[in-house]
């Protein structure tokens, strides 16, 4: 059974995702990787303003190839989440909301995430093109200068995922 | 003997065609690997996880789209006959401006950074590549090329063991690498594995039995017999397609091996991620 969610998530979905459940997002999301997250984490280190406002926000660990020509987008399938675990509690506390990626969590991301009522879903790695049919549009939202590792925001619709790490802590993954 | 003229524009050609097919179009050996391997599992996710990149796979070809957003840093094993004379150019010239046409004109990700530590500005068209060259005798080129997504490559690891350590021991550093990455690099994976030589030489020879076909088997049976048994045992370790739990976590284990010293028996394993992106041309 697949559940649909749209974005934002409110605090009564958020509770309602369990690790394991399937689900199509439907909604606008912003996406970072590396780059901009550290870029982002250290501006909440130094108590500054942040280009993009995060809260409620879900973020998608992802670095997107050019679309063609005619395509809304590129294949933009999912990066390994645990290189923004240094990063991802800064902005749970600011008030992200969810996580897009792949793979495993730290544990510290894991209890930020309980404490702040935050979920983590998983895309399938490696899905990209398929993903990217269920993204529409596209757009620059900052730090142009990284190329593929900006900001943007996706409008998606139907965006495949599977509830990997809950509100409450419980994973899906193979430990 | 005869001397073989090759105009630089045609290994350019070349180079560009093998990295952009390789990114639209999955090799036989792992689109089998796959099927097969969704046939093979039980439960729904790993099942559901399989399918998609099965249809990834046609809406790649179909589409001619890469197969998955990370069209990795270039890696190429070229074999250099001695007789040939590259014309109007450089053949490290030509191999780079291959790679930055494909990357360019071929709508791939550019994922590659000036400078590992400082910098890390991008290049913003994939080059350099890494070029491994060998001269051999002859008149021909012979290119075997691989796009390696680094979600798969940070898992990655190289080892010097002492021979005491015998195949026990290798087996051990292996099994404890795919532990360690578990879900991370794109499960199901290919492990390339290097055996012998010194660090580096074993570092390479992973690199290069990542780009084996997976339905190959290593030449020496002992180590065709070790490849089938290493890959039942990951397989045994449940991870499945994305970490999500399953039958597969790998769907090929390839090794290659070198003389090594008399002191040592160094080990590297290179994982890779399941879209194992593979092509060899001769020019």
């Amino acid at each position: 059974m697949k559940k649909k969610i749209t974005l934002p998530l409110t605090d009564e979905v958020i509770k309602d995702l369990h690790a394991g459940d399937t689900v199509l997002i439907t909604g606008t999301m912003l996406t970072g990787r590396d780059a901009a997250h550290k870029r982002l984490y250290e501006l909440l280190q130094k108590g500054e303003e942040l280009p993009v406002e995060i809260q409620g926000e879900v973020i998608y660990y992802v670095g997107p190839a050019p679309a063609k020509p005619g395509h809304a987008a590129g294949p933009a399938g999912p990066t390994s989440s645990y290189r923004m675990d240094k990063y991802a509690p800064s902005l749970l506390d600011r008030g992200l909301k969810g996580m897009i990626g792949k793979g495993a969590r730290s544990s510290e991301v894991v209890d930020s995430m309980v404490k702040n009522g935050a979920v983590y879903f998983g895309a399938v790695g490696g899905a990209a093109a398929l993903i990217s049919k269920s993204i529409k549009k596209i757009e620059t939202l900052a730090y142009e200068d990284l190329g593929t590792e900006a900001i943007y925001r996706f409008t998606v619709e139907d965006f495949p995922a599977i509830v990997v790490i809950d509100s409450y802590g419980k994973s899906a993954l193979v430990q | 003997m005869n001397i073989r003229k090759i105009n630089a524009a045609e290994i350019t050609e070349a180079v560009k065609k093998m990295f952009m097919d390789m990114n639209y179009y999955i090799g036989s050996d792992i689109l089998t690997a796959l099927n097969k391997a969704e046939q093979t599992e039980t439960s729904d996710t790993a099942k559901s996880v399989l399918a998609q990149l099965i249809e990834n796979h046609k809406i790649a070809s179909e589409e001619e789209v890469p197969i998955c957003q990370d069209t990795g840093m270039a890696v190429l094993f070229v074999e250099y006959g001695q007789n040939i004379v590259i014309e109007n150019g450089s053949f490290e010239e030509a191999v780079q401006e291959g790679v930055r046409r494909a990357y360019i004109d071929g709508y791939l990700r550019k994922s590659v950074v000036s400078d590992p530590v400082f910098d890390r500005i991008n290049t913003k068209d994939n080059t350099p590549a890494v070029i491994y060259t060998e001269i051999v005798p002859g008149d021909q080129i012979k290119i075997l090329g691989g796009c390696k997504g680094f979600g798969s490559e940070n898992m990655s690891a190289v080892k010097m063991l002492t021979p005491s350590a015998g195949i026990e021991g290798v087996k051990q550093f292996i099994y404890d690498t795919v532990k360690y990455a578990g879900p991370n690099p794109c499960p199901p994976i290919v492990v390339g594995i290097g055996i012998g030589g010194t660090f580096e030489k074993a570092a390479m020879l992973a690199k290069k039995a990542t780009l084996r076909p997976i339905d190959t088997d290593n030449s020496d049976e002992r180590y065709a017999a070790l490849e089938k048994k290493l890959l039942d045992g990951i397989n045994q370790m449940g991870y499945g397609p994305a970490g999500l739990g399953g039958k597969t976590t790998a769907i090929g284990v390839n090794i290659e091996t070198f003389p090594t010293h008399i002191a040592g028996m160094p080990v590297a394993v290179n994982i890779c991620c399941h879209a194992a992106r593979h092509k060899e041309i001769t020019i």
